[in-house]
């Protein structure tokens, strides 16, 4: 299949700090991609480096969205896509929509600045997508402001404007990580549902991988930077590849086992310890010796499972 | 000597809105046993860190009291006072926000001692020990909250709050806060706290993962209100409640396999408004168990075993339905350890 999107080696850097270091990876249409990582290692990074959100601080790599580069698209182009072809929701719906606009003009003004349609129009649309998402008493709840709705209703005013437009691929940063546990199912099912209705493509940003063992198709783990592992989402639970992806997934304290347990730990922190060159795990991994000093790429070990580890062939 | 460490009875905090009147805490009866832990969760704004709150003596009551070591903590002044500030400590969530950023973490230390009575002398030996105690090292007192990574904060805190060897912590969603790696290093260290020193906590958490790991017994908070209260054994494999049913089906596992062939249950609408709560019982509009009953009277916290409560008029039929295939099939890897130590009703 084609792919929808494909990034190519994928550089940011703020300052002398590589936020993103050679990030590659590709979405087919209606695939949902979980991103997953700790945080500052480049997973926000890398999704609004594809928004151009960015002010330059890109510094190589390609992102090809349905054949167009995006990173090199002048920002008329930009514009057209943005919100239209691709569109993002946040990890604090409180924060990403406008104190002091009214919910519903923030959805009609999604939907006119991409379509010309009468503001009527615009706001019967407003009142379909709300019913949409889930919002009881819509006609009620298009004339609120966003603090007299809870943090659930506010994500599914985002998701309402974000998909206002019918785009191809949605980029959801952490969307129910300030969500309590009940509201945070309830959104799932929603991206999910919207997912496959309408082909809608997902790459879903998460540090939790309980949501993503849920949602995603494939995943890509993401270290200082680097995409360290990536692989079908079975695949990647069953088989972890990386020393890396192993003890992330053995600190899940989990609801099912292993209570009385004591948890297994990464030492250190990222923040404390990344190398300077070679694999940027190797000060942390239990494995590493001394062809840790030359940077692994990431490469096949099973069918559609590549790993950025000397060890891990 | 009593076995009960601390104790709520009748406990209601209310805060005024304008007109209205938030009842955050509206009636909780609730014992922590010496050495025990009791883990407390439920949504944002179900009370639970008003109760931790209200617990540590950092606010007073509306309404009820709190017994602490045998004792009414109501109108405790001067060295009493001192002593059960001393022995009642209080774990925050945002390890950032807790330590003052223009303070030395030993200068935090130092001051918290201080303030307790401490001697210089006494204070300087004990700084070190308890950075050691929590992980970290004499190294770190002179380093300042932002030259340490998350993790090494919450660890700070930590330090601060066992300084004074107290007898009873609430940890306010002490992990939430912090990265997957760093988090299991946190949970680690409060057990071995747990253990070693014979620590009763009340352990507030959103994530029943975490506190299926930390806690003995768990009590489930909804509007003000425990609407179960079990040992986790019995929580996680047969709860009473239905709102503690979605609870459990709503926490993502990280297993595709099984996360994708459960059963889960989708709360229909959206948290109440705490400050104008449902008549009836307050879960009612949620409930997928809801009857013309619940809508008029609230349930009462009712026993349905020893150790086992539950506030719903429904219960019993919840619990036949779990037994038929519950929400969460738990390997634990241990056997159900009914009335364990400290734990009590």
């Amino acid at each position: 299949m084609t792919a929808l999107l494909e990034v190519r080696d994928l550089r940011v850097a703020f300052g002398a700090a590589a936020a993103v270091d050679g990030v590659s990876f590709t979405v087919a249409p209606g695939e949902t991609l979980g991103l997953v990582g700790e945080s500052g290692c480049g997973k926000s990074t890398t999704a609004l480096a594809l928004m151009r959100l960015l002010h330059g601080a890109v510094t190589g790599g390609s992102a090809h969205f349905d054949g167009r580069d995006l990173l090199a698209l002048d920002r008329p182009a930009m514009r057209g896509v943005r919100g239209a072809e691709i569109a993002m929701i946040f990890q604090d719906p409180g924060t990403a929509l406008h104190p002091l606009i009214r919910v519903g003009e923030q959805v009609t003004e999604a939907i006119r600045a991409h379509q010309a349609v009468s503001a009527a129009v615009a706001r019967a649309r407003a009142l379909d997508l709300f019913r949409q998402v889930g919002i009881a008493t819509p006609e009620l709840r298009l004339r609120a402001y966003p603090h007299q709705l809870s943090g659930g209703m506010c994500q599914r005013v985002m998701i309402a404007a974000a998909i206002a437009c019918s785009p191809r691929l949605l980029l959801a940063d952490e969307p129910t990580t300030a969500l309590d546990v009940t509201v945070q199912a309830q959104i799932l099912e929603l991206l999910q549902t919207i997912s496959r209705a309408t082909g809608m493509a997902v790459i879903l940003i998460t540090h939790d991988l309980g949501v993503v063992a849920g949602m995603a198709d494939r995943v890509a783990v993401m270290y200082a930077g680097r995409i360290v592992e990536m692989a079908p989402t079975a695949a990647l639970f069953a088989a972890p590849a990386h020393p890396y992806t192993r003890g992330l997934l053995g600190a899940v304290p989990r609801l099912d086992q292993g209570w009385d347990d004591e948890l297994p730990i990464i030492p250190g922190s990222v923040a404390t310890a990344i190398a300077a060159s070679g694999c940027r795990f190797a000060p942390r991994c239990p494995r590493a010796d001394r062809s840790c000093r030359a940077t692994p790429p990431l490469a096949p070990v099973a069918e559609g499972h590549l790993a950025a580890c000397w060890h891990s062939g | 000597m009593s076995t009960k460490l601390i104790e709520a009875i009748g406990l209601a905090r209310h805060y005024r809105l304008g007109t209205r009147v938030l009842r955050a805490l509206d009636g909780v009866d609730l014992a922590i046993g010496r050495a025990e832990t009791l883990g407390l969760v439920g949504e944002s704004g179900s009370g639970k860190s008003t109760l931790g709150r209200t617990l540590v003596g950092l606010q007073p009551p509306s309404r009820g009291s709190v017994r602490f070591d045998g004792m009414d903590t109501k109108g405790a002044t001067g060295a009493v006072l001192r002593q059960l500030r001393r022995r009642r400590q209080l774990v925050f969530q945002d390890p950032s926000g807790a330590l003052n950023p223009r303070m030395t973490i030993g200068a935090t230390l130092t001051e918290h001692l201080r303030v307790q009575g401490w001697e210089r002398a006494a204070v300087r030996a004990r700084v070190p020990q308890v950075l050691a105690a929590a992980g970290l090292s004499a190294a770190h007192a002179p380093r300042y909250p932002h030259e340490l990574s998350g993790g090494q904060r919450q660890r700070a805190v930590i330090a601060r709050a066992i300084s004074t060897d107290p007898d009873f912590l609430v940890a306010d969603e002490p992990v939430s806060a912090l990265d997957v790696s760093t988090r299991a290093q946190i949970i680690n260290l409060l057990r071995s706290l747990q253990r070693d020193r014979g620590l009763g906590m009340l352990f507030i958490s959103h994530d029943l993962s975490v506190v299926a790991h930390m806690c003995s017994r768990v009590a489930v908070m909804y509007l003000g209100r425990i609407v179960e209260l079990a040992p986790r054994e019995a929580l996680f494999a047969a709860p009473l409640h239905p709102y503690t049913v979605a609870l459990l089906s709503a926490v993502p596992l990280p297993d595709p396999v099984r996360e994708r062939s459960r059963n889960r249950i989708i709360l229909r609408g959206e948290p109440p408004d705490p400050a104008d709560p449902p008549p009836g019982c307050r879960f009612h509009p949620r409930c997928r168990l809801a009857s013309a009953i619940c809508t008029r009277v609230d349930p009462p916290l009712r026993w349905f075993g020893p150790h086992h409560a539950a506030a719903c008029h429904h219960a019993g039929e919840q619990a036949a339905a779990s037994a038929a295939g519950g929400p969460v099939r738990i390997n634990a890897g241990r056997p159900a350890e009914e009335g364990g130590a400290g734990q009590m009703r």
